[in-house]
């Protein structure tokens, strides 16, 4: 457990270039923190009495928040675990992950949910928001208890991997779910459509012989689920949207009034389906990788405000899982220790997104889909703090990830942007790039 | 040469020649009452079959015996994988056998290429799923070119099963890289997405599509894809796009009627056409043998060596 007096100091974080979209900061500022709590965040604080952060050259913003992750526990322990993946989400710059049900046993009762917020507090090194099934085994037949499960701490609901396929089950679940405010993650795939499709269909699939999913597959179901969104006036967050059709179909809702939040993965918007003519299985992912021209719509869609978050759907996966026939390997690619500096090379390196716009999908974006007081550097909000520098460059080198997996297709790229400190309630788990 | 054959790729034009040329003089052994030359003695050859195949197998088993090599099957069987065991276990236990090259037939594309990466020796695709059958096409252009003197500038129709042919898709490379021009022949629902990028043409319409060429390729038509709805009936299957003798004579006189076997007579083709002079069915298999021990001698020898060489 914690020493008290770890909560009880105040730091200063002193002479950083302050990002916080949500308060429509980008100054060279200074964060006073005191008991975990963010104090303020002014020019030149005083400093006296408390410790002081340098962050000169450095960016600040607020701790970034994953809304769709793996933490593969209770299950797979040799995968991940409730530790070592908020362990690398530390080593990422993220302060808050929301995990995905699709644990053995799923999350779909108050006990794994009561059991992974245990956990997160024993051993987690962040936030941890557990996301509960829609329906009971994820089999897309019965909701799930809902009621129950909020109170246990269920920060949404989600058949990730596992979409409900019966629209009159949806239906009950976008009604049912009003009562909770809590957003339904929704995985849109049509899985009759898909098959067992590994890969992206178009010419690439042709060439490698290999099945394919075609872009319909999500389209068809997120415009199901727009229609539901809207007949039951309830709310649809769509998670690791892929396609340009997905994005236009949403922005299209959006302007219509139809509540709908959308993410997009940061593979899905750097790599396309070309990347897999090796037959690369960590680049065997659900949605499959798509095209240029998706890739060019999701950038976009970043950009207009459409897409809202970021979030990595860091799937961890054992090795001897990844490193077989491609067809007999699992789904997914692990992106919490590649994530921030990926997109800023990528994309603001790029001048394809401005730097606090990126900053926005990784804070105040899924903090409102969620709906937690996360994602801000407001005075009185814990203080969640992340500090990195935009100038140096990282070889990314996957044999030292704090995530027990190495499904990593980033693996021995070279790319910008370093976390140095982490603050979750005021508390150091990161200091010069190191756990500490 | 490459180490390893996997795609047709793997192979430049005038390597495609030399093989054909070296299984030219190779066809010639077959004929002889001591049907070996000891070319890869003390070789050892490993034909790693994981999935059920007698022709293909026996053409590399009779192609690496014809040379003197040490030939050991291990088939899906009797195999450990078919006990669980990885690829990767499978791939070291054969590294330890000191294999000089390893031949695999696998259901799973791209497994040759993971077979690469887990092991020393060189690797030979015998056909990985819907992706490639590289020696079936080099026995197959092998042919057309013993037959009609040549392959540049022939127009030739690949017929059937598109989107799961491994066959398909080699030949469709191998003809394209010796100049000859492909149409790919058969329903909508069996052409692989946007195939049209291999640079070949696409026809629905046997009758329209075989006037002018100068092969007909027909493709074995799984049974099965009839419960997949990829089409209605074999009947229907069959009145469109199987060769019969009024379709034959819509096409060219002499057009080559070609099959990679097994065929379902009265499906894809008829009685009457698979005997018609014309028909070169068993001149595949006879120039399958020929054509792998070519392309043995040329993956484990390389061009250094002359061919009677001991």
């Amino acid at each position: 457990m914690l020493h008290p007096e770890i909560y009880m100091r105040k730091l200063c974080i002193k002479g950083g270039r302050v990002i916080d979209p949500a308060n429509n900061i980008d100054a060279a500022l200074d964060v006073l923190i005191e008991n975990g709590k963010i104090i303020a965040v002014e020019k030149d604080v005083d400093s006296k009495g408390s410790k002081v952060i340098d962050a000169s050259k450095m960016i600040v913003t607020p701790g970034l928040i994953d809304m769709h992750v793996h933490l593969r526990e209770p299950g797979r322990e040799d995968e991940e675990t409730v530790a070592s993946g908020t362990r690398a989400a530390a080593k990422g710059g993220f302060t808050s992950v929301a995990c995905m049900p699709n644990t053995s046993p799923v999350i779909d009762t108050a006990s794994v949910v009561e059991m992974i917020l245990e956990k997160a507090e024993e051993e987690g090194l962040v936030n941890v928001f557990p996301v509960a099934a829609i329906t009971k085994g994820l089999e897309g037949k019965e909701l799930v208890e809902m009621g129950d499960l909020v109170k246990a701490g269920a920060a949404g609901f989600s058949d990730d991997g596992k979409p409900v396929m019966n629209t009159r089950v949806m239906r009950r679940a976008f009604e049912y779910s009003k009562m909770f405010d809590k957003p339904l993650i929704l995985h849109e795939e049509d899985t009759d459509l898909s098959g067992v499709g590994q890969m992206n269909e178009g010419y690439h699939s042709t060439v490698l012989g290999l099945k394919g999913v075609p872009a319909a597959s999500e389209e068809i179901i997120i415009a199901r689920d727009l229609n539901l969104a809207e007949l039951t006036g309830s709310r649809a967050h769509i998670t690791h949207i892929s396609t340009k059709g997905s994005v236009d179909l949403i922005r299209k809702a959006k302007k219509r009034g139809i509540r709908v939040t959308c993410d997009v993965t940061p593979h899905h918007l750097v790599l396309t389906d070309e990347v897999l003519l090796d037959y690369d299985t960590n680049c065997k992912v659900n949605p499959p990788l798509r095209t240029k021209e998706d890739i060019k719509a999701l950038r976009k869609g970043l950009v207009d405000g459409t897409i809202d978050a970021v979030g990595s759907d860091h799937a961890p996966h054992a090795r001897h899982e990844k490193e077989r026939e491609f067809i007999y390997a699992p789904f997914g690619l692990i992106g919490l220790e590649t994530t921030l500096p990926l997109l800023l090379t990528e994309l603001v390196e790029k001048k394809e997104i401005s730097l606090p716009q990126l900053v926005a999908k990784f804070t105040i974006g899924p903090a409102q889909v969620l709906g937690i007081n996360k994602g801000a550097l407001s005075p009185g909000m814990d203080a969640d703090v992340l500090v990195f520098n935009y100038e140096d460059q990282v070889k990314i080198d996957s044999e030292k990830f704090e995530s027990k997996s190495r499904n990593c297709p980033f693996n021995g790229w070279t790319l910008r942007g370093k976390v140095r400190d982490v603050l979750v309630g005021g508390r150091v788990v990161v200091k010069q790039g190191e756990i500490g | 040469m490459p180490k390893s054959l996997i795609s047709i790729n793997d192979l430049e034009p005038e390597e495609m020649e030399l093989i054909f040329e070296t299984a030219a003089s190779f066809k010639e052994v077959a004929t002889r009452e001591i049907k070996k030359v000891p070319t890869l003695r003390g070789r050892t050859i490993v034909n790693l079959f994981l999935e059920p195949s007698t022709r293909t197998r026996t053409s590399f088993e009779l192609a690496g015996k014809r040379l003197s090599a040490d030939v050991v099957n291990i088939s899906a069987k009797s195999s450990a994988l078919a006990k669980g065991e990885s690829l990767e276990d499978t791939a070291k236990t054969i590294e330890a056998m000191n294999a000089d090259i390893v031949i695999i037939r696998h259901s799973a594309p791209g497994s040759p290429y993971l077979l690469t990466k887990l092991i020393n020796c060189g690797v030979i695709n015998a056909g990985d799923g819907a992706h490639e059958h590289p020696t079936q096409a080099l026995l197959d252009l092998f042919t057309v070119n013993e037959v009609l003197g040549k392959i540049r500038g022939l127009k030739v129709a690949i017929v059937g099963d598109i989107s799961h042919s491994r066959v398909a898709r080699s030949n469709i490379l191998a003809f394209n890289k010796m100049g000859a021009k492909v149409v790919l022949v058969g329903p909508p629902t069996l052409m692989p997405a946007e195939i049209e990028l291999m640079d070949v043409e696409v026809s629905y319409d046997l009758d329209s599509a075989i006037k002018d060429v100068d092969v007909i390729y027909l493709l074995r038509i799984q049974l099965e894809r009839q419960n997949e709805s990829y089409f209605p009936s074999l009947r229907e299957y069959s009145s469109l796009f199987g060769l019969n003798m009024d379709k034959v004579r819509l096409a060219k006189k002499d057009a080559l009627i070609m099959h990679p076997g097994p065929m379902n007579r009265g499906i894809e083709i008829t009685s009457e056409v698979a005997s018609l002079p014309q028909t070169v069915v068993n001149e595949q298999v006879a120039n399958g043998v020929a054509v792998r021990m070519a392309v043995l001698y040329h993956l484990l020898i390389g061009g250094g060596g002359s061919l009677e060489a001991s």
